[in-house]
């Protein structure tokens, strides 16, 4: 599954917890961490369990953990192991905390996917080591306020400052063939200023975003989709690769264009991103 | 005197150079004295006396008006008001001592509602729509003695506009039936201009008295300063599955018309709907009922021809109606009343609240969760039978107040004339409207059934208590046309 | 299963004020559970609330508390998630 959008949802807040599910968004990222006051970590667990337990939201809800560094990782993790969630958002990622994770979730025997929530310099620069620490990592996810912060970089919203971050993120993503997604606009009223944030961040190779205002999630949506003709012509690439192939033919053109393994599978990642992938294509690339 | 049935001319009477009129000596309608003009009016026991609400939450013209009429010992009035706010908790006494008999309204909230509910008006309570208000007034059905016009100016000749004055409130579309009916028509104001006073929406001639007061009301409670679109991403939601709602009707094309109400969730249709009509290329033909800034705005830009305004809701309303020619008063009878040809016939879509709907999408805007008066129709009733299609938007579920039920408690609208119901989970079609239900499986909009949703909804939230009514009958719900659909009871306390 | 039996030890609170949730007061009880219930859906689901709280302090192993809930709409998930925590806050040294 690619996640175009992942929404935030604070832990402690029953009302957002209650209608999280239809608000338009890929998946969900409950946050445990820093929507939650330190006095409220506990009764922020509870609640949780109790919304999942109770309402089975369908849809892919991952949880935000408070660090390794915290008092909070360890117990987080104890009450949310039962949970039916597709996974777990590490934040302020090293290989250590990775490693850690790794650790428990073999320990339990669990099968979350997991996303890296890289949001300092070491975890920039370690990045692709920390995407080697897991079998389960699904996605590396750049937090921009924090990094910036300690990087001593000025936070603007033409967002030059996290331009290196940014394809750094991408690279080690795209190196491992998992997601990479962008930090989410702060701005929650400048509908103008996100569209062109998640344009530029979908240009430099982004391949979905976290977003924090439920009003962010279509035009995120919407960015991150592909249109029309880019889906019409995904599916004559995949068509002309499957006729070549069973030619026995090793290269081909269409439309005068010759059709190499870049261009059927940036075919095929279209297609994934329109929900018009089918498991047979998994071996036109071979 | 019939002159053309005299079968010989010579039989009239023709006047003497002595009996000759002299030239006009115009009465003067001006009065200060409130106390003085009630006697002067010759108001008596059992009188019906009337009064608008454009001056809303901030009206002080009825609360003084009332008074006056309770200090003068003057008892069993029939208060024929457009709508009651909780300003006029102040009345509540005057239920108690028998000054106020029996109400006749569109709309009541607040503390006076509370009280009638829980039994304490001697007489009855009529509650009615606002096309149906205008239609019981204009044939007689209502007969009023007085109205009292609240102004925010007038002449000395009884002139009355609402966009002149300090207090001011736009056009007074709710008053006009009144002021052509009553027997006797009072200008009550706080700024007695030059004449004329232009553009006027109630002119002199229909006008008996202006009596001057220190201040008709205050602005707060008049006008909001800016009615604004929800933030609730849930209220979005359902705003945005309503814009999806209009568009598989097939209606939303060159030269539709819109009404949607001034709620959080109303507003935001509004808005994707701009959105929808500049990325669309597609202009109505006009936009009705109470306005807001939000559709002048719309207007402004070209993107509706006219707006038919009955109530301005906000300053930019006000100020919009003042200038351009576009922006159209429209009285209470032309926007709904059912036995003349009205705006609300010619609606393709309103967008409409409710408090609770029922399984036969009957809907419930009258009194609230527990039971209280709290509401009433407005136009709900008028837009919902005159439009093509009646939308009506809610949530699922918010605070635990639970939207869906077997039976509303008070029959509002009835569910013959509601078309769609959406919520932030499902969007449910009258099974009557097999034409929409067509429609939207032809745009592969998904629907659900109004009764799986209650059970959804009653699987997350329990089921509500019914709540505790005495078997006494305090009033009626009366539908435009004048027939009953629903009794309202007194509330156990 | 083990029946537990816990004992509320000092006075705690959880949850809040704001609309869809519910704040919950706990304290020593005199040997029974004892509810205090102000809802804004008292009329409709004032019954069904107090029953959510009970039973939750009892399948959390108490039977003697005083409780003072202050509800907003909030749903039973809601409730019950605030009576764990406040039980778990009470019993706590």
């Amino acid at each position: 599954m690619n996640y175009r959008t992942l929404l935030f949802i604070p832990g402690n807040n029953p009302g957002m917890l209650q209608s999280s599910d239809i608000l338009g968004a890929d998946g969900i990222i409950i946050d445990l961490e820093d929507a939650v006051a330190l006095t409220e970590k506990d009764a922020a667990r509870i609640l949780v369990r109790e919304y999942l337990l109770t309402f089975k939201p369908e849809g892919n809800y991952f949880i935000r953990i408070n660090p390794l560094d915290s008092p909070y990782f360890y117990d987080d993790l104890e009450a949310i192991k039962d949970l039916d969630i597709t996974g777990l958002v590490l934040p302020k990622a090293s290989v250590e905390s990775m490693a850690a994770l790794e650790d428990y979730l073999d320990k339990n025997d669990l099968d979350f996917e997991v996303i890296a929530l890289i949001e300092n310099a070491m975890g920039l620069e370690t990045a692709l080591d920390i995407v080697r620490a897991s079998k389960r990592i699904v996605g590396l996810f750049l937090g921009a306020e924090d990094l910036t912060l300690d990087l001593g970089a000025k936070r603007t919203k033409e967002s030059k400052e996290i331009e290196y971050a940014r394809s750094k993120i991408i690279a080690a993503a795209k190196a491992a063939g998992i997601q990479a997604l962008d930090t989410p606009f702060t701005d929650t009223d400048d509908l103008e200023g996100l569209k062109i944030d998640t344009r530029n961040a979908k240009d430099l190779g982004m391949t979905g975003k976290t977003v924090i205002s439920p009003r962010h999630v279509d035009i995120i949506n919407q960015v991150f989709t592909p249109t029309q003709k880019e889906i019409d012509y995904a599916l004559r690439v995949v068509e002309g690769v499957k006729g070549a192939k069973e030619k026995g033919l090793g290269a081909f053109s269409l439309e005068g264009k010759m059709i190499d393994a870049p261009i059927i599978k940036r075919a095929l990642n279209v297609l994934k991103t329109s929900g018009d992938y089918k498991e047979e294509y998994d071996e036109l690339l071979e | 005197m019939n002159y053309l049935s005299s079968t010989d001319l010579r039989t009239v009477k023709v006047l003497e150079q002595a009996e000759f009129p002299s030239k006009v000596n115009a009465r003067n309608k001006v009065v200060e004295d409130t106390a003085k003009l009630i006697k002067e009016l010759g108001i008596k026991d059992n009188a019906v006396l009337s009064f608008h609400h454009h001056l809303r939450n901030g009206d002080y013209v009825l609360n003084t008006i009332m008074k006056e009429v309770q200090r003068q010992g003057i008892k069993g009035i029939t208060l024929v008001a457009s709508s009651l706010f909780p300003i006029h908790a102040e009345m509540i006494p005057l239920l108690e001592d028998g000054t106020i008999e029996n109400i006749v309204t569109s709309y009541i909230s607040g503390d006076l509602g509370r009280a009638i509910s829980y039994g304490k008006l001697k007489g009855k309570i009529i509650m009615q729509s606002h096309g149906g208000r205008a239609r019981s007034i204009l044939n007689g059905e209502i007969e009023i003695d007085v109205a009292f016009i609240a102004s925010p100016s007038a002449d000395a000749h009884g002139n009355i506009s609402g966009v002149n004055g300090h207090n001011t409130c736009g056009t007074l579309g709710y008053a006009i039936a009144d002021s052509l009916k009553a027997k006797k028509v009072v200008a009550v104001t706080d700024a007695l201009v030059e004449y004329p006073n232009y553009p006027a929406d109630i002119t002199e001639d229909y006008v008996d008295y202006v009596l001057v007061i220190d201040c008709i009301g205050r602005k707060e409670g008049i006008v909001s300063g800016t009615t604004r679109v929800t933030r609730d991403p849930v209220g979005l939601k359902i705003a945005k599955d309503t814009l999806k709602v209009m568009e598989a009707t097939g209606l939303l094309k060159e030269g539709f018309s819109y009404q949607s109400g001034a709620g959080g969730i109303s507003l935001a249709v509004t808005a994707f709907l701009k959105e929808y009509m500049i990325e669309n290329n597609i202009k109505g033909s006009f936009a009705s009922g109470g306005i807001t800034g939000h559709l002048t705005q719309m207007l402004e830009e070209g993107l509706f021809s006219a707006l038919f305004d009955v109530q301005c809701f906000d300053l930019e309303s006000i100020e919009s109606l003042k200038r351009n020619p576009n922006h159209i008063r429209m009285s209470a009878s032309q926007y709904g009343n059912p036995e003349v040809s009205a705006v609300v016939d010619k609606l393709d879509f309103v967008i409409l609240g409710a408090t609770e709907i029922d399984v036969n999408f009957n809907v419930n805007v009258t009194s609230g969760a527990d039971g209280v008066l709290m509401g009433g129709s407005g136009g709900h009733q008028d837009t919902a039978a005159g439009s093509k299609v009646s939308i009506i938007v809610s949530k699922l579920f918010s605070s635990r107040i639970p939207v869906i039920k077997d039976r509303v408690d008070v029959i509002t609208t009835p569910g013959t004339t509601v078309d769609v119901l959406v919520t932030e989970r499902g969007i449910c079609v009258n099974p009557l409207r097999t034409d929409l239900i067509e429609a939207f499986k032809e745009a592969k909009l998904e629907i659900v059934d109004i009764k799986e949703l209650k059970e959804y909804s009653e699987s997350i939230m329990g089921k509500a208590k019914p709540i505790e009514k005495t078997d006494r009958i305090i009033g009626l719900s009366q539908y435009r046309d004048g027939s009953i659909i629903d009794y309202i009871y007194e509330v156990k306390r | 299963m083990v029946e537990r039996k816990l004992e509320i030890k000092k006075m705690a609170t959880a949850g809040s004020l704001e609309s869809n949730d519910i704040l919950i007061m706990i304290s020593k009880g005199e040997g029974k559970i004892d509810i205090e219930l102000e809802s804004v859906v008292e009329k409709q689901f004032g019954e069904d609330i107090k029953k959510v709280i009970h039973d939750t302090l009892v399948e959390e192993g108490i039977t003697d508390a005083k409780v003072i809930a202050k509800d907003k709409g909030a749903l039973d998930f809601t409730i019950r998630a605030r009576v764990r925590a406040c039980v778990k806050r009470g019993v706590e040294n």
